[in-house]
């Protein structure tokens, strides 16, 4: 296979090793390395990544995969090293725990000939990547933003819960306050709740008590927006605002499609995009396809009429 | 067994102000809270900030003896989300046989304390018979209880059947008289421990074992069967604690539960309780909790700094409640 050369071409000693045995049935291994499921998301990122695993090994008998979720950046960079060393891989897909420390070790694994695929989180360096696959983050604040601008009036007051403080959670809430922007729309107040329901919970309690008058909440995630509507329900205040979460939880999607008045869009950001990146790397590595580039997966708006094409009752998400 | 082992702890000296620290800095964040925000004192601003506080207050009194006995449990944030999983799931698969009612209440709660005894005697066990470190053998059941959790909820939330939870949940929003469940709750478990801590042999021979191992085995206390019963009893408390939790939002992940351990010890340690043992102070420790729910709340309603922030006041405001008590202390 010609696909085979430019994968491991560098590689003095793997093609050592594979020389004899060059032939139509050639196996590959794929490394995934993902955070361990240790919130919504990720176990709904997770669950995708197992699903399309197995797919694909029942399609192609001649791939086979080597998945490992780490709890820290340093635990996944001990697992890339692992697979490089033990497992021999020819592609590796990689949701970085965290862009810096993770940078040198996938360029090394690149520098050592293997395909890399980075899902989610760039590296610090570009260009180390083939494949690079991603939800939209500034697409996720602006479509939220966008539809807070079209269904509020000038001088509504609306308070955002933001995530655990990283660049990501920057980008989309600098992209939400850009798209409220001149609306008219007052920001009350923006604290952390960690895309985390008890946090949520605890913050919303307490917006409820400094606030008289909230027209609208962007809860910015699904977990966070469990938390928030029950501190709403205890508050009585239920009728007074509606709440935007996102990222699609299968249960917050159920009470889109039933008509909830408090929860009437979504925004997406979906945990499938590892099955993306690991279909696409397959995909890459079993035919001619070419898959190298980027690959951004837009933030859709979940409404009650299109709810049904986004509902996942088997996903733990 | 004679009481007289009480004396094998060492008198301690203690001035006034290592006593009213702690206070001290609770009425210092209740007048800056009233000052900066017209609802601080409000009816509902005060039972959510003590209706929150209750999980880790009921916790941390367990944690108390277990410090006094000189020990340590890392283990209690992941335990509470384990017993909270394995409580929803029994209930959920009850619902056919019970229907939704009181006796699955019941039966829910006899699971959350049976499975919280259960992992709190693993705990005692393997720390005071098979005789591992604490600090190991909790952070070892830290990670245990939590990848069990993320294992049953299979990396999602595990939530209990709707109709289960409406029924269930006035358990954390009602009460008797306009007191909310969880706060009479601690109230009873904070001064139960108070005095379990003070007139019962339990609470000496807590103290004596903490303070010196040696002296109190050869004062005839029963120092396996004490240090066990500290984790038991901080086990079960972790049960009765997440009887509470679960009706909040009806849900239990990964994530719940997350520093937990560290929350209550922290509670612990400000309240007065010395981290290495020998002296145990439970209503400091409600004083604690308290100071620690009133710093995210005083934050979150005024705002003043930015949100990125909030952690390292917090430890400022930590820190500075114990350097009031250590005054006088340091010649120990």
């Amino acid at each position: 296979m010609k696909r085979r050369d430019i994968f491991k071409g560098a590689a003095l000693g793997l093609a050592l090793a594979a020389g004899p045995a060059v032939a139509q049935d050639q196996t590959y291994t794929i490394g995934v390395a993902i955070p361990s499921a240790t919130h919504g998301f990720m176990g709904g990122l997770n669950y995708h990544a197992q699903d399309s695993i197995k797919r694909l090994e029942a399609t192609y008998p001649q791939l086979s995969f080597v998945l490992a979720t780490a709890g820290d950046a340093g635990k996944m960079v001990n697992d890339i090293e692992d697979m490089v060393a033990t497992r021999n891989i020819d592609a590796l897909v990689v949701l970085p725990f965290e862009s810096e420390p993770l940078t040198s070790p996938v360029q090394a694994v690149k520098e050592a000939g293997i395909w890399v695929t980075v899902v989610d989180r760039g590296l610090s360096v570009p260009g180390i990547e083939d494949l690079y696959v991603a939800g939209d983050n500034p697409g996720f604040g602006r479509t939220a933003g966008e539809y807070f601008a079209a269904n509020l009036k000038a001088g509504d007051n609306i308070v955002v819960l933001r995530g655990i403080p990283t660049t990501l959670d920057n980008e989309r809430v600098d992209a939400f306050t850009a798209a409220i922007d001149g609306s008219g729309i007052n920001v009350l107040d923006m604290q952390h709740g960690n895309w985390n329901r008890d946090d949520a919970f605890n913050v919303m309690q307490d917006f409820l008590s400094k606030y008289d008058d909230i027209d609208a909440v962007w809860a910015a995630d699904d977990d966070m927006a469990i938390g928030v509507l029950e501190a709403i329900a205890q508050a009585d205040r239920s009728a007074d605002m509606w709440v935007v979460g996102g990222a699609g939880m299968k249960e917050i999607i159920k009470r889109i499609m039933d008509g909830d008045p408090q929860l009437p869009v979504n925004v997406t950001y979906p945990p499938a995009q590892i099955a993306t990146a690991i279909e696409l790397t397959a995909l890459g590595l079993v035919s001619a396809t070419p898959v190298s580039g980027r690959f951004i997966i837009g933030s859709q708006i979940i409404t009650p009429e299109n709810a049904e094409s986004f509902y996942f009752p088997d996903s733990p998400f | 067994m004679s009481d007289t082992t009480a004396s094998a702890a060492p008198p301690r000296r203690r001035l006034n102000l290592h006593v009213l620290g702690p206070v001290l800095a609770l009425v210092a964040l209740i007048v800056l809270g009233a000052s900066l925000n017209a609802n601080f004192l409000g009816y509902g601003n005060v039972t959510n900030v003590l209706a929150r506080s209750a999980f880790i207050g009921i916790i941390a009194v367990g944690m108390t003896f277990v410090i006094t006995a000189g020990g340590i449990d890392l283990s209690v944030g992941s335990m509470a989300a384990f017993v909270a999983g394995v409580m929803i799931m029994a209930m959920n698969a009850m619902i056919p046989t019970l229907g939704v009612g009181v006796p699955l209440i019941l039966a829910g709660m006899c699971v959350a304390l049976l499975a919280g005894l259960a992992a709190g005697l693993l705990n005692g066990f393997l720390i005071s018979k098979v005789g591992i470190e604490a600090f190991i053998v909790t952070l070892g059941s830290m990670g245990i209880y939590r990848s069990l959790v993320t294992w049953l909820a299979d990396g999602g939330t595990l939530s209990l059947d709707f109709a289960a939870r409406g029924f269930y949940r006035p358990v954390y929003y009602d009460g008797l008289l306009g007191v909310s469940w969880p706060i009479i709750v601690f109230a009873i478990v904070a001064v139960l421990g108070e005095l379990t801590m003070r007139h019962t042999p339990f609470g000496r021979h807590c103290a004596a074992l903490g303070a010196n191992e040696q002296v109190a085995k050869y004062s005839a206390v029963k120092v396996d069967r004490v240090r066990m019963g500290t984790y038991v009893l901080l086990g079960m408390l972790v049960g009765l604690a997440t009887i509470m939790y679960v009706p909040r939002l009806g849900s239990a992940s990964g994530s719940t539960g997350t520093l937990w351990e560290l929350e209550a010890i922290a509670a612990v340690i400000i309240g007065g309780t010395v981290l290495k043992g020998g002296f145990g102070r439970v209503w400091g420790t409600v004083v604690g909790v308290l100071i620690l729910s009133l710093i995210d709340n005083i934050l979150n309603l005024a705002s003043i700094v930015s949100p990125y922030l909030n952690g390292a006041i917090q430890g400022v405001i930590v820190i500075l409640a114990v350097v009031l008590q250590r005054e006088g202390k340091s010649a120990d």
